[in-house]
């Protein structure tokens, strides 16, 4: 065993099933009691513990790194996955398996029979059921740990008040939606405060076939989701022209089943993909338009994949994402290594390749390139009082600022129509207008970031007469 | 969570050094009450819809104020073909933009190579070239210019462009029979001037 130099002595409460005891290691031990009392103890203890004993080789602390704080900060951490599916089986396995004790998983989906040859915590009977529920109940079962908590939630992301976020340690997702990193990247960094409390280090996996990525998002220090939006590849879609009049693949026929056709037949409903009745028309509308036109190969599970735009999964990628994020986890957690600098792109396209390289934060990123602003309110300020303060209070002055929260359009400069709809607002109280401190957008021409404000209200409610106090005193 | 720190630290000294240059107006922060977020798309579709840069002759309303992801345009093209026409659109946002396109359809039945009977639009930045780079103002303007030059290379009323290409001055007797509300082709089209 490696010395720390400070004396290793790990207290590693490790509790496998039927068996609860608190074990102590010692330096002077040259086997330690723990390797002999059982197979299945002396296998959790080297996943999780043993390899924090040593001190890692690139380890950017050394003089502040403790393997007792490393091992109780991994027993102790709070971990939220999100997305219990393909990478999110992976994550869970591994987190519960590296020796996390509190994990809570969230998911909005249930369980198809398409799911089951890579989502190994589900089986054919649980066709139906939700999967974050499952998935928890499974891993509860499979690693029977009395002291692992593993809390489900069925439902959306955006269920879940802010508060339900500060709890985490850090958050891992596997999720398969733009829209929901997107929002999960904006909630961490609006978490974060003035004095950078609130810190919670975002942990994303995706794939896509065989390619794909790994990052670490520290919220507000380093580049987020949102920076580096415009690197996406965008949904496959067709020109229209081409899918009406020269289609020439099978997607084509498809695409103008779907964006054309459906429209027409059944204005106002909206095609829902799940439906069997849906898919089958579209499928059958799309193989007419295929024969019309010659077009082999439109197949109703080619119809599925167009519409829902599905791509394969490859469990294989899962896997190795889902390992690597883990990782990840475990390092940001234990300080035992450095943290990955910042993405990591895998493509097993063409044999194996990595690449890791570091995103830059972008300065005006519409998420992070600002975090929200506290300022201060007099209660009988108008909305146009605290627009002028606020145009003579920043350092940037704006000219032509516009307000909205998220319910409501406060004020408008442009377009006309929404300026004229919005500027009876300017002689209202702000403090009848908005809650207090809740969230205020403020964007400007001369800005090339958006502003958020956060606002404080004090004082009276009323205008104090002051001028005419004094003037009745002349 | 060491290095967290470690840069936590470094950017709180850094951000203490700046304030004592410049004046700080921030106060007291208090627990965010309100569980009410502004979403990324909001963020970005605010500062798109306020700094519009558009022609005096494209026009929107909002039926419901408070809701900029739903709106009508109207394009009044001042040459060409359509001039003086008035051409209703809606647009409809969903919450992936800017990753996904605007969604536009023109409400009027009109006589356009590429624009269809039913209103769908084949403009390229709406579909197969839409990018998040591009914004609201890019799609207005490249809108705009389907009124301007008609383009008979990508129809999607393939009539129409055929007659554009074939024969300029029968297009626009065609289009001025049709905006005036009639029948072209034994196909009415809605009168919008």
């Amino acid at each position: 065993m490696t010395s720390t130099g400070k004396g290793v002595t790990v207290c590693a409460k490790v509790c496998p099933a039927y068996n609860t005891h608190v074990y102590g290691f010692d330096s002077s031990l040259s086997i330690p009691s723990i390797f002999t009392s059982s197979l299945y103890t002396y296998k959790l203890v080297m996943t999780s513990v043993f390899p924090l004993l040593k001190i890692g080789p690139f380890n950017e602390y050394p003089d502040e790194y403790s393997s007792v704080d490393a091992a109780d900060a991994l027993r102790n951490s709070k971990v939220l996955v999100i997305g219990a599916g393909g990478l999110g089986c992976e994550i869970l396995k591994n987190l519960a398996l590296t020796g996390f004790k509190s994990i809570e998983v969230i998911d909005m989906d249930t369980i198809d029979i398409s799911n089951l040859n890579r989502q190994f915590l589900f089986r054919e009977s649980d066709v139906g059921r939700p999967k974050a529920e499952v998935a928890a109940e499974f891993i509860r079962q499979r690693i029977r740990d009395p002291s692992l908590s593993i809390v489900p939630f069925f439902g959306k992301i955006q269920d879940k008040p802010l508060e339900y976020y500060k709890q985490f340690t850090v958050v891992i997702c596997g999720l398969d939606s733009v829209e929901a990193r997107r929002w999960i990247n904006a909630t961490l960094v609006g978490l974060v405060d003035e004095e950078l409390n609130n810190l919670i280090p975002l942990v994303d996996g995706g794939t896509e076939g065989f390619r794909g990525q790994a990052r670490v998002i520290l919220p507000t220090l380093t580049s987020c989701y949102e920076c580096s939006l415009d690197m996406l590849s965008t949904k496959q879609t067709y020109p229209v022209c081409t899918i009406a009049n020269t289609p020439r693949l099978p997607e084509h026929c498809i695409e103008w089943a779907n964006a054309l056709e459906w429209p027409v037949h059944f204005s106002g409903l909206k095609f829902d993909a799940d439906n069997p009745e849906h898919l089958d028309w579209m499928y059958e509308a799309s193989l007419k338009r295929a024969k019309l036109f010659n077009i082999k190969g439109v197949t109703r599970s080619l119809t599925l994949g167009v519409v829902k735009n599905i791509i394969p999964a490859i469990a294989a990628t899962n896997a190795i994402v889902a390992a690597s994020c883990c990782n990840e986890v475990f390092k940001i957690v234990t300080n035992s290594n450095p943290i990955l600098n910042n993405y990591m792109m895998y493509s097993g396209d063409d044999s194996i390749f990595t690449y890791t390289f570091s995103h830059t934060k972008k300065k005006d990123c519409s998420v992070c390139g600002n975090t929200a602003k506290t300022t201060i309110a007099q209660k009988w300020w108008t909305l146009q009082d605290f627009i002028s303060q606020l145009s003579k209070n920043q350092e940037i002055q704006m000219k032509r600022p516009s307000l909205t929260t998220s319910t409501q359009q406060l004020y408008l400069r442009a377009p006309e129509a929404l300026e004229e709809a919005t500027r009876g607002n300017l002689i209202k109280k702000l403090s009848d207008l908005i809650e207090p401190m809740e969230e205020i957008l403020v964007t400007d021409p001369s800005l090339p970031i958006s502003l958020k404000v956060r606002v404080h209200f004090e004082g009276p409610e009323e205008k104090p007469d002051t001028i005419s106090a004094l003037m009745s005193d002349v | 969570m060491l290095k967290i720190r470690q840069l936590q630290k470094k950017k709180l000294e850094e951000a203490a050094a700046s304030a004592a240059a410049t004046a700080d107006i921030t106060g007291n922060s208090s627990t965010i009450s309100s569980n009410n977020k502004i979403t990324p798309a909001q963020l970005r579709l605010q500062k798109d819809i306020t700094e519009l840069d558009i022609p005096k002759s494209i026009k929107l309303t909002f039926p419901n104020s408070s809701d900029l992801f739903n709106f009508n345009l109207s394009i009044t093209p001042q040459q060409g073909y359509y001039k003086l026409g008035t051409f209703q659109f809606t647009v409809e946002i969903n919450g992936n933009f800017p990753m996904d396109p605007p969604r536009i359809k023109c409400s009027n039945k009109i006589y356009h190579p590429n624009i269809d009977l039913s209103g769908n639009v084949c403009l390229n930045i709406l579909r197969e070239d839409w990018s998040p780079v591009l914004n609201l103002n890019s799609v207005l303007i490249g809108l705009n210019f389907l009124f301007l030059e008609p383009n008979p290379n990508d129809p999607l009323n393939k009539d129409a462009a055929n007659v554009l290409v074939k024969n300029k001055t029968l297009f626009a007797k065609n289009v001025r029979d049709s905006m005036r509300g009639g029948y072209v082709d034994q196909e009415y089209y809605d009168r919008i001037v």
